[in-house]
This record gives C-alpha cells, sequence and structure tokens, in this order.
C-alpha cells in the first residue's frame, strides 16, 4: 500500500484509452464502474478534443456484482459495434474489473463480431499508464501487422519510413510530428504510416511495408518498434530529435537508411536557436544550474541541450519513467550529477530545494514547486495541462522544435538582465530588496504551503537551504563558521540568482582555509579562488 | 409567493401530486458521472482540520487529481493509498499496511483532527472492512485523532451521494441530544461559508435559535441530536442522511430546495413554520432579501427567457435547478437527468415543473445523446467529458461541476445562479468566430495536420 498525495502517471486503463482516442475507427470497451468515466475529461478537457474519446464503459454497479456482470460487459461491447462501427474493438478492465474475473477477452469471442476484437491485459495493481499505452499499441501492431509476417518484404522502397509512438496526451506530438513529416519530405523520405496518433486499424496493417521506423517516443513506441524490427526486419531509428545536435544526428541516420543526401537538410537555415546562443546576450547564460525532472525522453534531451548547446550546468536530472531508468543513469553520470528516479513529487521538491536551481525544466508539478519557490521554469514533459495544448505551432522536435525550446527555456530568465540591474541598483532608495523579480508571477515565493516535511513554507525552506551552509556548518572546536557583518552585507549586493553560490563557495573555501569568521577579504579571496 | 406553489406531498396519504407522479425514463446504460469520491473536493475543503484518506488504487487517486486540478494545492487534505498487488494477493496484510500508511500520515500532518477513510470500488470489491479499521484506528489515536470511514464508491455513489454517505456517517458519531434540550434546528448539506453566514442572519432575525450547520467547519463542532432536534435539507441529495438523522429522533421539514427567491422562501418559510415564527415576522425578516433576489433574476430575463434547456445527470440538483430556472428564469425544459430522484425529497421541485418536462433516473448516455440533439435545445448543462464533444457540434453548454462548486443557494447568489447558465448563451451570440466548418477539419485541427 502506497500512500499518494498526486501521481505523474495515470492507471494502465488510461494508458489504453491514449492509444485508442489518438486512432480513428478503433472503439474501446472497458469493463468498468461508473466513476471510471471521469478519464474523458483528459482528452476533452485537458487535451480540448471536440469528440469524446472512442471508449464504451460498461459501468457497473453494486447490484449488478451479486448478478451477471458478464452480460453487461457483452451487451455494451455488442451496442458499441452496432453504433460506432469501428475497424476493431480493443476489450479490457480497469482496475475494479480485474478483480471481478470476468475474462472481456473471453466474452468478446463468444459475442460472433464481424471485426477482430483485440484483448487487453493490462495488470492495474502493478503497472502504470505509460507502460500500458505501450503494451496497447504492441497488441495492436501483433493483431494488424503480425497477419503478414510471412509475406516476402524484399521489394520495399529504400526511402519509405513509419514514424512510430506519438500519442494522444503525448506532450506537443501534435506539432512534432507536422515538424518532423516536413523535415523527412524536404529530405526525399516518404512517409509510409504515422502511428497510432491519426493511424487507423487497416494503416496498422501496412506498417510492414515501410523499409524503416522511426521512434519518436519509446515511452510509447519502443515495445511496438523492437517488435517490428524482430519480425519484419524494420531498423529502428532511436536518436529522439529534440535540439540542435541530436537533430542533425537525426537527419544523418535517417540519409543514410534512406539513402538520400544528409546535406540539404543539414544546411538549410531554419535553425536559429545556434545563433542565438552563440550571441553575444546569452553570455550572461553561460553556466546557469538548471534542475531537469520528466519522462525520460524529454529528460535526457533537456540534459543535452542545456549541457551543451545552451552552457549551462545541469545540477539535477531525473525521471518518474522507472521503465527508461537506465537511460538517466547513463545521463545523469555524464553530467555528473546523482540520477533521481522517483514519482513522489515531495522528494522531487525536496531535491529541487537542495539542488538550488536557476532554472526548473520538469512537468507541470515541478512548475507549481518552481512557483512557489520563485524560481523561473519551462515545463518540457508530460503529465500534461491544458496549456501544453497551445492554439499556436509549437513543436519540440527538429529545427523549429529546438528554436521553441530556445524561447521557452531562455525567457523566464531574459528578464535576469534586467535583474542584474536591479542588483546594481540595489542600494538606491527607490528599490527594495525584497522586491519580486518581474518576471515571476505576482504572488510568487510568497504563497504558503503546509506542505512539505518541516511544515515551512517552500520559500523559506530554500532561504533556510541557503542559509544553512552559512550557519550550521560546524569547524572543529570553534563550533559554527560565521561571517562578519560587512563581508553579509558584501554578499547581500551581488544579484539573488548567484547568491546561493557565492555563500557555498566562500564557505568551502572558509573551511579549507580554516577562515572563521568570514570577512570582506575571505569572500573576494574566495571568489578569485573560484572565479565565475 | 409560496401560494402559488402546488402542494407536493400528502404526508398523510403518502401521495404526490402533479410532475411528481409523472412517468420517469430509467436508464440503466453507460452512466457518464462521477463516483462519490469526487466530493472530496468540496468536504475536504468545508471541514478544515480533516484528512480523507481514500483506500483504493490508481485510478482513485488519478480521478481526484484530474477532476479537482489538484496541482493548485501544496499539499492537499486528502491523499491515496493505493493498493498493490501484494496487498492483493494477500502477501501484506492489508489492515497492517493501512495503519503503516496512517501513521506516516498523522506524523506528517499533526494538525489532522478527523481522518476519513474513504473506501472505493476495489476496496468494496474485495469487501475490505473499512469502518472496523476506523475503529481499530481510533483506538490508536484518539484523543488526537478521530478516525471514521465511510464508502466514496463508484459501484455505490455517484458524485454528491458520496457526501451523504460522508454525513450519514457523521450523524452516527452525533453526540445524543439531552431529554430537556431545547429545540434546535440542523441544516443538512455542504454549502460555501459566505450561504451558512447569510442563512445563520435570517434564522438569528426569526429568533431560530440553536442552528448548526452540518457538515460543520472543524471536526470538534459536531452537533448535538434527537427528537427535539429538526432537520432541514440544503441540499437535494441527502437520502441515506436523512434517514439516519430520522433513525436517531431528528424531524426532517419537507421544502424545496433554496435555490432562487421562490425556493429560498420556501425553504425558509418551512423551518419558520416548523419554529412557531409568526407570518409578519417572517415577512419583515425576508423581504429585503426576496425584493433583491427578484430584481437581480429580472436582469436575466432577456437573456433566459424562453430558452430550452436540456439537463444531463450530475448532482441530483437538477429537479431544483430546472424549477428555478423554469419558474423564475422563464425557461423551457425539455429533459431533467438526474443520476438518482429521491421521490420523496425531490417531489417539492416536482410538482413545479411542467408536465412537459421529461424526468430521467440513471442514464445511457448515447441514448442521451440522442434525444439531446433531437431536442435541439439553446442550453445543454452537462459534465466535463460531455461539454467540448457538445460546443464541438456547435451547442451552448454549461458545465454543471460549477453549480456545485459555486455559491448558488440563497436570495444574494439568486443573481449569480441566473448568470451561470446566461453567461454561455451571452458568450454564443458575442462571438464572431465559429466553428470549423466541417467534421473533417476539425479532426485535423484535433489531431495533426501531418501525413497519412
Amino acid at each position: 500500500m502506497q500512500l499518494t498525495m498526486w501521481t505523474y502517471e495515470g492507471p494502465t486503463h488510461v494508458g489504453a484509452m491514449r492509444i485508442a482516442a489518438s486512432m480513428n475507427k478503433l472503439h474501446y470497451v472497458l469493463h468498468a464502474p461508473q466513476g471510471d468515466t471521469y478519464a474523458d475529461l483528459l482528452f476533452t478537457m485537458i487535451e480540448r478534443n471536440a469528440k469524446r474519446p472512442p471508449v464504451t464503459y460498461t459501468t457497473f454497479q453494486a447490484r449488478d456484482l451479486g448478478a451477471d456482470t458478464a452480460e453487461i460487459f457483452k451487451d455494451a461491447c455488442r451496442n458499441a459495434v452496432n453504433r460506432f462501427q469501428p475497424q476493431a474493438v480493443l476489450v479490457g478492465a480497469s482496475c475494479t474489473a480485474e478483480l471481478l474475473q470476468d475474462d472481456p477477452s473471453g466474452l468478446s469471442k463468444t459475442l460472433g463480431l464481424n471485426i477482430p476484437a483485440i484483448p487487453l491485459d493490462l495488470p492495474s495493481y502493478s503497472r502504470k499508464e505509460n507502460w500500458a499505452a505501450a503494451e496497447t499499441f504492441y497488441q495492436i501492431a501483433r493483431g494488424f501487422a503480425g497477419a503478414r509476417k510471412d509475406e516476402d518484404f524484399s521489394e520495399r522502397p529504400q526511402n519509405l519510413c513509419n514514424i512510430i509512438g506519438p500519442s494522444s496526451l503525448g506532450f506537443r506530438n501534435r506539432d512534432d510530428v507536422t515538424e518532423i513529416v516536413r523535415l523527412l519530405e524536404g529530405m526525399g523520405v516518404d512517409v509510409n504510416v504515422v502511428a497510432p496518433l491519426g493511424a487507423e486499424p487497416s494503416d496498422i496493417a501496412r506498417l510492414p511495408d515501410a523499409a524503416f521506423n522511426i521512434c519518436l517516443y519509446p515511452e510509447v513506441g519502443d515495445t511496438t518498434a523492437r517488435y517490428l524490427e524482430k519480425t519484419f526486419g524494420q531498423k529502428t531509428i532511436r536518436t529522439v530529435p529534440i535540439g540542435v545536435g541530436a537533430t542533425k544526428e537525426f537527419i544523418r541516420e535517417v540519409a543514410d537508411l534512406a539513402g538520400v543526401d544528409a546535406a540539404p537538410a543539414l544546411e538549410s537555415n531554419q535553425d536559429r536557436f545556434s545563433w542565438y546562443s552563440r550571441s553575444i546576450d546569452s553570455n550572461y547564460l553561460t553556466n546557469k544550474r538548471v534542475f531537469i525532472f520528466g519522462d525520460a525522453t524529454h529528460a535526457v534531451a533537456a540534459a543535452r541541450i542545456c549541457s551543451e548547446e545552451l552552457g549551462f550546468e545541469v545540477c539535477g536530472l531525473g525521471t518518474y519513467s522507472r521503465e527508461f531508468a537506465r537511460d538517466i543513469r547513463v545521463a545523469a553520470k555524464k553530467y555528473g550529477v546523482e540520477p533521481l528516479i522517483s514519482d513522489d513529487h515531495l522528494e522531487i521538491e525536496d531535491a529541487i530545494i537542495a539542488a538550488q536551481p536557476e532554472l526548473v525544466l520538469g512537468t507541470q508539478m515541478e512548475r507549481h514547486v518552481a512557483k512557489r519557490l520563485g524560481l523561473p521554469c519551462a515545463v518540457i514533459s508530460a503529465p500534461v495541462h491544458v496549456q501544453d495544448f497551445p492554439a499556436r505551432y509549437s513543436p519540440q522536435m527538429g529545427f523549429e522544435g529546438a528554436n521553441v525550446i530556445f524561447d521557452s527555456w531562455v525567457h523566464p530568465l531574459m528578464m535576469g538582465l534586467e535583474e542584474h540591474l536591479l542588483g546594481m541598483f540595489r542600494e538606491d532608495f527607490e528599490f527594495s530588496d525584497g522586491a519580486t523579480p518581474s518576471h515571476l508571477a505576482a504572488d510568487g515565493g510568497h504563497s504558503p504551503s503546509s506542505a512539505v516535511n518541516d511544515d515551512k513554507p517552500a520559500d523559506e525552506r530554500l532561504k533556510a537551504a541557503e542559509l544553512e551552509a552559512l550557519s550550521v556548518v560546524e569547524i572543529d572546536e570553534t563550533g559554527t563558521l560565521r561571517w562578519t557583518v560587512d563581508a553579509e552585507k558584501e554578499l547581500r549586493k551581488i544579484p539573488f540568482f548567484v547568491r546561493g553560490k557565492a555563500r557555498r563557495n566562500t564557505e568551502t573555501y572558509a573551511l579549507d582555509q580554516g577562515a572563521n569568521p568570514i570577512t570582506l577579504e575571505t569572500l573576494y579571496d574566495a571568489k578569485a579562488h573560484f572565479g565565475r | 409567493m409560496t401560494g402559488s406553489i402546488p402542494k407536493p406531498f400528502d404526508a398523510k396519504t403518502g401521495e404526490l401530486a402533479g410532475c411528481a407522479t409523472a412517468p420517469i425514463i430509467r436508464e440503466r446504460g453507460q452512466h457518464e458521472v462521477f463516483c462519490g469520491l469526487t466530493s472530496i473536493i468540496w468536504l475536504h475543503r468545508k471541514l478544515q482540520d480533516a484528512f480523507f484518506l481514500i483506500v483504493g488504487s490508481r485510478t482513485c487517486a488519478h480521478l481526484m487529481q484530474s477532476a479537482a486540478g489538484v496541482m493548485i494545492f501544496a499539499e492537499p487534505r486528502f491523499g491515496t493509498a493505493i493498493m498493490e498487488d501484494r496487498d492483493l494477493a494477500g502477501l501484506a496484510d492489508m489492515n497492517d499496511e493501512l495503519d503503516k500508511v496512517v501513521d506516516r500520515l498523522l506524523r506528517r500532518r499533526p494538525d489532522i483532527r478527523m481522518l476519513v477513510l474513504v473506501g472505493s470500488c476495489p476496496s468494496e470489491v474485495i469487501k475490505l472492512d473499512l469502518e472496523r479499521a476506523a475503529q481499530r484506528l481510533s483506538g490508536i489515536h484518539t484523543p488526537d485523532t478521530r478516525v471514521i470511514a465511510y464508502s466514496g464508491s463508484g459501484i455505490e455513489t455517484t458524485f454528491t451521494q458520496g457526501e451523504d454517505n460522508f454525513l450519514t456517517a457523521l450523524v452516527e458519531q452525533m453526540p445524543k441530544e439531552a431529554a430537556d434540550a431545547p429545540q434546535s434546528l440542523i441544516v443538512a448539506g455542504a454549502l460555501a461559508d459566505v450561504v451558512e453566514d447569510q442563512f445563520m442572519r435570517l434564522f438569528a432575525e426569526m429568533g431560530i435559535e440553536n442552528v448548526s450547520f452540518l457538515p460543520m467547519r472543524r471536526s470538534d463542532e459536531l452537533p448535538n441530536v434527537g427528537p427535539n432536534t429538526k432537520v432541514i435539507l440544503a441540499q437535494p441529495y441527502l437520502g441515506a442522511t436523512a434517514k439516519m438523522l430520522e433513525k436517531r429522533g431528528a424531524e426532517i421539514l419537507s421544502a424545496p430546495f433554496p435555490l432562487g427567491e421562490q425556493g429560498t422562501t420556501a425553504w425558509l418559510k418551512a423551518a419558520a413554520d416548523a419554529f412557531g415564527i409568526s407570518a409578519e415576522l417572517f415577512e419583515k425578516v425576508t423581504a429585503k432579501g426576496r425584493e433583491r433576489a427578484k430584481a437581480a433574476v429580472a436582469a436575466y430575463h432577456d437573456t433566459l427567457g424562453g430558452k430550452r434547456l436540456f439537463f444531463f445527470p450530475d448532482s441530483q440538483l437538477e429537479p431544483s435547478l430546472a424549477r428555478f430556472l423554469y419558474r423564475e428564469a422563464g425557461c423551457a425544459i425539455l429533459e431533467v437527468g438526474t443520476p438518482f430522484l429521491h421521490r420523496i425529497h425531490s417531489a417539492p421541485e416536482l410538482v413545479q415543473l411542467s408536465e412537459s418536462t421529461v424526468i430521467s433516473e440513471g442514464q445511457d448516455v448515447d441514448i442521451q445523446l440522442d434525444r439531446c440533439r433531437a431536442g435541439k435545445p439553446d442550453l445543454v448543462v452537462c459534465g466535463m467529458g460531455l461539454g467540448n464533444p457538445l460546443e464541438g457540434e456547435g451547442q451552448s453548454t454549461k458545465w454543471s461541476i460549477e453549480l456545485v462548486f459555486s455559491p448558488i443557494q440563497g436570495y444574494e447568489q439568486a443573481g449569480d445562479l441566473a448568470e451561470l447558465f446566461a453567461r454561455p448563451l451571452r458568450r454564443r451570440e458575442k462571438l464572431s468566430v465559429s466553428l470549423p466548418s466541417d467534421d473533417t477539419r476539425r479532426a485535423e485541427i484535433f489531431t495533426h495536420e501531418g501525413a497519412a
């Protein structure tokens, strides 16, 4: 039994719903009690879909339990097929129905449906949403493409590919697909099928016709990509084209497999990111401390962009996707941080506070944490929120995706320059040190939260964390490390976004040198020692 | 005036009058409604020192955060103890596990005075006895924290019925009033604090003393109950609570619910009559509020008058809302859907509806959508899952959930209540942007524009 206040991933049947809602002419008949219909609002409200997700719930009640819930399932299944006329149905159970053991799969077989019924076995009490989305997509691929496993595919055109993995409720998937299809077409690469988003079951049967697969979202597409690789000998491109470097690698790999020239795509002048990052005014971005958390794919990509393409310093990296923890561990090692594999949002909040970042890249939950702490932040990954389906075109992938990323990650910081000027004028009477930076929410850092471990508001804990290094560091017999009033005053003249670092460096230096109390001299000696 | 309202229910013969006896469509198909757990969203805010711990699955946790948009809270006063494989397989003793979770929770939140264990679909199906667990845990954590239990499971409750079960559990805990206790009044059903305060002032001006509200704001303010207690229901979904209050000796007053000027007046009158308040005093105390309410609703006659409405089932408030819109705002009501119809409690509302209004209980959502489309209403009141799909068909809609979360009861809120229905209609008139012309185009917008 696990105590949960908030969760990054929904239950398994929601994963299956995401696949059903991604596709056309496919219907999901879900054995579930009435409350489970809440999941419709994920699609109609968060994703703002104008159609109901293609799901029929049996909505059995307590009084049905003694009678015949199996019969209710059969009726619902029959009615759904008649009303919606899908090419196929997915049949499965939600957590409660799983306990009833009515066997939706066996029941659907007795109905004599004239369309395929794909049974889903998605253990609700041990697995979660993303795993189930991947498993559902795989079962559909096995059902529809699998029938063609004995055909001869030696004549496949070399430049024909599938795009695997984009799905409903995925982070910016809609625009990523548009961007990548445009990129591929420009290279002379043809797209056979995009799936699951926008595909119908008959399209899934056409998957084996392509020469290779591009797996854009491993969380949803990897299981299927592996299956297609094994069964139909289709190679998989696994480089996820998020960021300039990754996009270029992606282009080269695609060109290689498709037998086309990579040069025109590489030399296209759609990449503004690189120049923006090289330009003089981006100098102040150097070594900004950034904390990254999300699904593994987006988190790993973000870490690479931050480190190699924006010149930030990665001060924290983690994911809630245990299935992909290995990728995060490898990346974390590269950037010299401890990998954080957790789906406890309070633990992640504590890690953010401890890392003292200047920018947080995360999910909607980390956005809320950052807001409370008064830290700049941007969202990089699902779980999604209505804001993650912007009206404007805003991909994350390809060159345009990189441009979008530059804006959305740097703009929360951009006013940092203004903040710097504010710091210069701090001693002027017009300014007060307590003023909230203008680019942060009006209540940023001031909203109370009876929340966390030690019952202090998060912003106070941040300050406390900043102070901790100062006042609680023990040195030998002399006790506590102290600051002289002058040194403390001087420290306050340093802009807030580098103050924490200056404090830590100075104290580390003071401890090394055995300097106590810390004087003005110590402060500047330390500054010279560490540089910045 | 209340005099023009038909008498709904003859307590002596048990007969119902007018539309209250009209045939009702009963449907047992797909129910597109929330389960009772969802009522925790307002209950936990009402009871500021209580924590609601759902014993359930990942689905329960996900429902709560999706329906409540929980991310706005640092750490809400509700959570889910998620059952896992090892619990179900019997590898771990469920009660030991629950004790551990509760222990961890209470250590983390020492400010909690009442812990409420809430049963869910899976906990009901495996017959986990949470009442016994609550007794055991109460033994451990009293006097710091009282532990009670109720079921909010979707196999037994829809949406507001969760509150009904919770209040029933509270009534069981109520101290018995002394034999010589003075007459007291309990207002049952969660109301916004501002509404409670308004009612409290009106009762005080009439001279009705010893008024308490259920649920109360703090867990140690549980009112006494007994034969000298009269109860007026402020919400229509309290069948089980009323029954338990009656069992404990209280008398339930019959009245329409306090929505709109007429509803509020009739509701207050029922209480006033039970306490022997004179007609003159009642007139004097309510006159100003009634005038304000009438004037506020009159401002919406142009927008709402003659408009045709269709209600999908949601909170059981539907008959009362329909009555308000029909009697006070001049709307025509095509269908009143409700997840459950309490024949006696809703009778005072149903008799006031037009005979042409269809009443439906339960749901078969696809069939009801067919009826709705055929009726071509001006406004559809429906849940969050159906709102955008209907808007996508060109239909104006109103989220029913707002009617549960907003203060709408009483004189001073009558205008706000009308505004909730008028806004989507006025918006529709105001906008010059239209929907994409056909389904194909719309489908492209909502999926992707790319290949295939």
